[in-house]
């Protein structure tokens, strides 16, 4: 009779699980802050706002900025990793929309975009929270425009990750060459797909439901 | 081998079939015997197998069936013993009421009727001293008027109309004394007849209470007897009772639904939103262990009110010890309701903050306050007080409703094993006559060879002939 007792209790606590092992989410948005795609922010912070009301209580967010030099904590201008009471994790929804509303509101355009450097930054930043689900969302025209002296031809490890392109606006170019356009999406795609990661394009920010 | 092939040993296709048929038929012929034979004992121990199988089934359904009226029968005798020591103490309690009444009731009684005797007494009519002087007179009228007889007369007829009209006044004033005593004793007669009253009532309530015992101990008689009368009446009674139970637990787990989602998202505030056990939320398992508790917690403190009856343990326990127990369950029950009340109001809170981060997150204004919000938030916090109270009584449906369970699923056990016994009895029978049938099936392509047969008057094999 105790051992049956012993083993029940063995296997309760062997079923039970502890917060950050499978269930919860990791999302990392990069923003783009160029030139080309600094009216877009406003888009952004819609799509920021939408994707925290989605995330529950132990999930892990961050919003960081693509710049010259993008592998970088200082271009993460915010992040959070959801307290499991729904009261304190509402309260950090508030104070996380804040700082993206300031960052917003006060963002001078950067003068390169170093796309790969702020993937590695996701990538290091989601594998550290160690979500059960990991995502990076990319809020730009994937246009990588790298300075001089910054070395980007490495392979990222995208294994168990779902990269999704948002709002991936056409350049004055595409119009002209639509192939460009094509190639620059099939040139990602491709990189994200060797490192086992997962692409998606959504330029319709409704289907953002499916998403997370 | 082919079809093709079979057809091949002759040239002609046609002729190769019929070659085949005849061969055919020819072994069939000379196979008949042993091919009858083993049909047959292949039907018959198909058809013993299931027969045998079918009377165990009935077997088994008649153990139930005792098994089931000797439940049902026990269970209506502590039922029905139930009953009648509840009239007994009914009774008991009248009678003891009755009784401590009894010197009161016979002193007033007593009293009220001294004081008739008294009155009545009082009230009996004194008749007037007949008169002393009527000699006198007589002797006084032999005298001569001469010798002064008149006048002695006169006087004393002048006495008398005088002591008449004392009389008559003594009389009457005796005469309105007795009807003042008479009237005096009216508010007595009636204190008498009330006090009856008050007594026939009681016996006529002992009465009443007397004919129930006596109906209820004839019930009883006839359970102890195993009548089949009190057999029917108590499985009609338990059906009905299982059925009423069912219903009563399923309002019971609505409200225990109810309960749970008041509890549910507060607790998460408590243990956390995240964690797992097995697949279910940490939160939510809590909040159902709360509402087990609860109703737990109740099921005790009706054993110990001796409502319910579940656990003889707890009905045994010593007076004090129960009393004692009742206290403890109580308590507990009233720390839950009002845990309970606290996480309802908690829930409030929490929906209003999180509507307040998703206005925000949308980009809308946050909702105004209505003013009025404070009475979903008292009526849950109502509701979370007095639902655990409301599963209290869960206990006496849940008792009805396994003590007619019992009954219900052997009634239902009988009910398949009928079912089983017949469909194999049928089976049984079904493949004794698909022996038959085959038997007749095998014969029909040798109706050739089974006519010349006939036609030389050789018998045909009988179905005796080839049953060992």
């Amino acid at each position: 009779m105790k051992r049956t007792a012993l083993l029940g209790c063995v296997l309760l606590v062997a079923c039970s699980q502890s917060v950050p092992v499978a269930r919860n989410k990791g999302v990392y948005l990069l923003l783009d802050t160029s030139g080309t795609y600094r009216a877009e922010l406003r888009k952004a912070e819609d799509v920021i706002l939408y994707t925290l009301s989605r995330l529950e209580p132990a999930d892990s967010f961050a919003v960081a900025r693509i710049d010259t030099g993008s592998f970088s904590e200082k271009d993460i201008i915010a992040k959070t990793t959801f307290d499991e009471r729904p009261s304190v994790a509402n309260a950090q929804k508030r104070v996380f929309a804040q700082k993206v509303h300031d960052f917003i509101s006060r963002e001078n355009s950067a003068q390169y975009t170093d796309i790969t450097g702020g993937l590695l930054q996701a990538v290091e930043f989601l594998n550290e929270k160690g979500t059960g689900r990991k995502t990076i969302l990319i809020f730009s025209d994937m246009e990588q425009d790298l300075d001089k002296g910054y070395m980007r031809d490495i392979v990222v490890p995208f294994e168990g990750f779902d990269v999704v392109a948002l709002n991936v606006v056409k350049l004055r170019q595409d119009n002209y060459d639509p192939r460009q356009y094509l190639a620059r999406l099939d040139q990602w795609k491709g990189r994200v797909e060797k490192a086992g990661g997962h692409w998606r394009v959504v330029n319709d920010l409704d289907r953002l439901d499916h998403m997370l | 081998m082919s079809f093709n092939a079979f057809l091949s040993i002759t040239p002609w296709p046609l002729f190769s079939a019929l070659i085949w048929i005849v061969l055919l038929i020819a072994v069939m012929y000379f196979a008949r015997r042993t091919a009858h034979q083993a049909i047959r004992t292949a039907s018959g121990a198909l058809a013993r197998g299931l027969k045998i199988a079918s009377h165990s089934i009935t077997h088994a359904e008649g153990r139930l069936a005792e098994r089931n009226r000797e439940v049902l029968l026990a269970a209506g005798r502590e039922a029905k013993e139930r009953v009648i020591e509840r009239e007994f103490t009914r009774v008991g309690d009248t009678v003891r009421k009755d009784l401590a009444n009894y010197p009161h009731l016979h002193r007033g009684l007593s009293e009220a009727i001294g004081r008739i005797e008294k009155d009545h007494q009082d009230a009996v009519e004194v008749p007037p001293d007949p008169p002393g002087w009527v000699r006198a007179v007589e002797a006084v009228s032999r005298l001569d008027a001469k010798d002064g007889g008149g006048d002695v007369l006169a006087d004393m007829h002048k006495s008398i109309v005088k002591a008449h009209k004392e009389a008559m006044e003594a009389y009457r004033e005796a005469g309105a004394e007795r009807h003042e005593l008479l009237r005096a004793m009216m508010p007595r007669w009636r204190d008498v007849q009330q006090l009856l009253t008050e007594v026939d009532k009681k016996a006529e309530s002992l009465l009443t209470r007397s004919a129930g015992i006596d109906r209820h101990m004839q019930e009883y008689e006839q359970i102890v007897k195993r009548e089949d009368k009190a057999v029917s009446v108590l499985s009609s009674s338990s059906l009905v009772q299982f059925f009423v139970s069912a219903m009563v637990l399923l309002v019971a787990l609505g409200g225990a639904a109810i309960n749970f989602s008041l509890i549910a998202r507060p607790m998460a505030e408590m243990v956390g939103g995240t964690s797992f056990i097995g697949i279910f939320k940490t939160a939510d398992i809590a909040a159902l262990v709360i509402i087990m508790v609860e109703i737990s917690m109740g099921l005790f403190l009706m054993e110990s009110l001796r409502i319910t009856r579940l656990f003889p343990v707890i009905g045994a326990l010593p007076d004090k010890l129960r009393v004692r127990m009742i206290w403890i369950t109580f308590t507990i029950l009233l720390l839950l309701a009002s845990i309970e009340a606290g996480l309802a109001y908690m829930r409030e809170v929490l929906l209003q903050d999180e509507l307040a981060t998703s206005a925000l997150l949308r980009g809308s204004e946050a909702a105004v306050d209505s003013g009025f919000l404070w009475i979903t938030t008292a009526a849950q916090m109502g509701m979370g007080f007095i639902l655990p109270f409301a599963l209290v009584f869960v206990a006496i449906p849940l008792e009805t409703f396994i003590h007619s369970l019992r009954t219900v699923l052997g009634l239902a056990g009988i009910g398949l094993l009928r079912a089983l016994a017949l469909l194999l009895r049928v089976l049984g029978n079904g493949f004794r006559h698909l022996g038959t049938l085959t038997e007749r099936l095998y014969d029909l392509p040798l109706f050739v060879p089974l006519w010349l047969e006939s036609r030389n008057g050789k018998p045909e094999i009988s179905v005796q002939e080839v049953t060992p």
